[in-house]
């Protein structure tokens, strides 16, 4: 049972009513949002005039940068000054309140909106005929069913649910052409909805057959990447063709490290270990180390993996790092009962302890 | 030509307060064990990075071991219960991908168990000689 209020405007369109409402009634100061310009691309910006706010577009469905992480950006050293509303997709705001339990971010005097997100397309797969896929995207959206060609990760998501916005648009299966469906999860959320649209009335919202859905696929693609097998072999046929650009650790939402480890002089190889490698193995790739960082960022950052697919989508050599985090993501989370960002309150589980426990690993 | 016979190499980082202490005490004692171990002493089990781990294997290291203080007795309060979880971690990422974790060990030795710390060589040592050398040492492209 949920608290529901709505209007009769198509969903964009009632969203964007929702803010400007906001504004206007200086509940909030500015918005964070996904905009588009030039007609050529969309990004996030922090709008506070009322006509640029119109020709927003929060539920676009792409992904140019994790939205949790750029909005970590404006409360890294302090928090946001005056109230402000951000409208997020479930894992950007997921990856937000990672980056709170790391110290990189404040979710002080921020009204969080989200909605249950139906995915988005590679960046790659927008830029040509897209008006036709984004007819296609609300089409599916309507009848409970996945997109096609939106990220793998997004197709295998668990998660389309916020978990933590003060209020959540309802998306699925809606009838979203002629109205808004706004989901009220926290009093907060209820108080900033005051005096918008009439009553606040309760009601059964089920997501089961959707839940069902993408625990399917996501089975189905965690089997066909474990197809090919496992071992050193598919390790370095997958990462082999990794060039080092570190961009996935630059999109990453938990990678928050200015400098990554990895890409420091800590890690740079002396002459001495190309030389000792030359001699124990006959031959050592330059520069060494690819499969190290892989490895590396799994163990510091995997149990916090959203799922995003940010990195899948910057990767100039088309390495499917996002597959492979879900898989190691989930295989990691389930062991320790964590999902990332679901709860302020829960400490990342390498952080924390319990004095008896995996006494199977330890010999 | 006669063959030369597999002598495993072991990286140990070991606690400076316990496991390290426990590894001496066992040279001292004269006790007789494998010198297939080596010793980097590290001040406290929860100061290893499990990369580090994963940098010995890549390397070539047969087997990877942690030695700290036992539950309850870290130096440091809770050192090494947070080295047992990044290990637990550590574990199931190679469970997943296919390497064998059984390289990967992690063993409470305290200072006075001296006798313990050379059993625990021995007996990983020859775990290691059956099963073989780390074959990450023929892969060139890592």
């Amino acid at each position: 049972m949920v608290n529901i209020f709505k209007i009769k405007r198509k969903a964009e369109e009632g969203l964007k009513d929702f803010l400007l409402f906001l504004l206007e009634t200086k509940k909030i100061e500015a918005v964070f949002i996904l905009t588009k310009f030039n007609n050529n691309g969309v990004g996030y910006s922090l709008v506070k005039d009322k006509a640029v706010l119109k020709e927003s577009v929060p539920l676009y469905p792409s992904m140019p940068a994790n939205g949790g992480k750029m909005l970590s950006t404006l409360t890294l050293r302090e928090p946001i000054r005056h109230t402000i509303a951000a409208v997020l997709r479930p894992c950007e705001l997921r990856g937000f309140v990672e980056l709170i339990k790391l110290n990189q971010a404040s979710e002080e005097n921020i009204l969080f909106i989200s909605y249950t997100c139906p995915g988005v397309y590679p960046l790659s797969v927008l830029k040509i005929g897209h008006e036709t896929k984004i007819y296609e995207y609300w089409e599916k959206v309507k009848k409970f069913e996945i997109p096609k060609e939106v990220r793998p990760t997004c197709r295998a998501c668990e998660h389309f649910l916020p978990y933590t916005s003060d209020i959540t648009v309802s998306l699925f299966g809606e009838n979203i052409d002629k109205e808004t469906i706004f989901l009220t999860n926290t009093k907060k959320g209820e108080i900033f909805a005051e005096g918008f649209a009439g009553k606040i009335y309760r009601e059964e919202k089920k997501f089961d057959r959707l839940y069902e859905i993408r625990r399917k696929e996501k089975k189905k693609l965690l089997s066909e990447l474990d197809e090919k097998g496992w071992g050193i072999e598919r390790l370095v046929s997958l990462f082999g063709r990794c060039i080092s650009c570190y961009g996935c650790s630059k999109v990453c939402p938990i990678c928050y490290c200015k400098l990554c480890d990895f890409n420091s002089a800590r890690h740079e190889p002396k002459l001495s270990t190309y030389e000792n490698e030359l001699s124990k193995r006959g031959g050592i790739r330059v520069p060494t180390g690819i499969l190290l960082y892989h490895l590396g960022r799994m163990l510091h950052v995997g149990i916090s993996c959203v799922g995003c697919g940010m990195c899948t989508d910057v990767c100039p050599s088309e390495i499917p790092i996002s597959t492979i985090f879900l898989k190691i993501g989930s295989s990691l989370q389930d062991m320790l009962g964590y999902i990332p960002g679901k709860d302020y309150g829960e400490e990342i589980p390498i952080r924390t302890f319990k004095t008896e426990e995996f006494t199977e690993y330890t010999a | 030509m006669k063959e030369e016979k597999f002598s495993p190499k072991i990286v140990g980082f070991l606690c400076n307060w316990c496991a390290y202490t426990g590894a001496d005490l066992a040279g001292v004692s004269r006790i007789k064990f494998p010198p297939s171990v080596i010793p980097i002493r590290v001040m406290c089990s929860g100061r290893i990075d499990p990369v580090y781990l994963v940098k010995a294997f890549l390397g070539g290291a047969d087997a990877v071991m942690i030695g700290g203080c036992h539950p309850g007795d870290c130096h440091y309060k809770q050192g090494n219960y947070l080295a047992r979880r990044r290990f637990a971690l550590l574990k199931r990422i190679f469970e997943n991908l296919g390497l064998d974790a059984d390289r990967l060990k992690l063993y409470w030795i305290s200072a006075s168990e001296g006798p313990k710390f050379a059993k625990v060589v021995r007996e990983l040592t020859e775990e290691i000689e059956i099963k073989g050398g780390n074959r990450i040492k023929e892969e060139i492209f890592i």
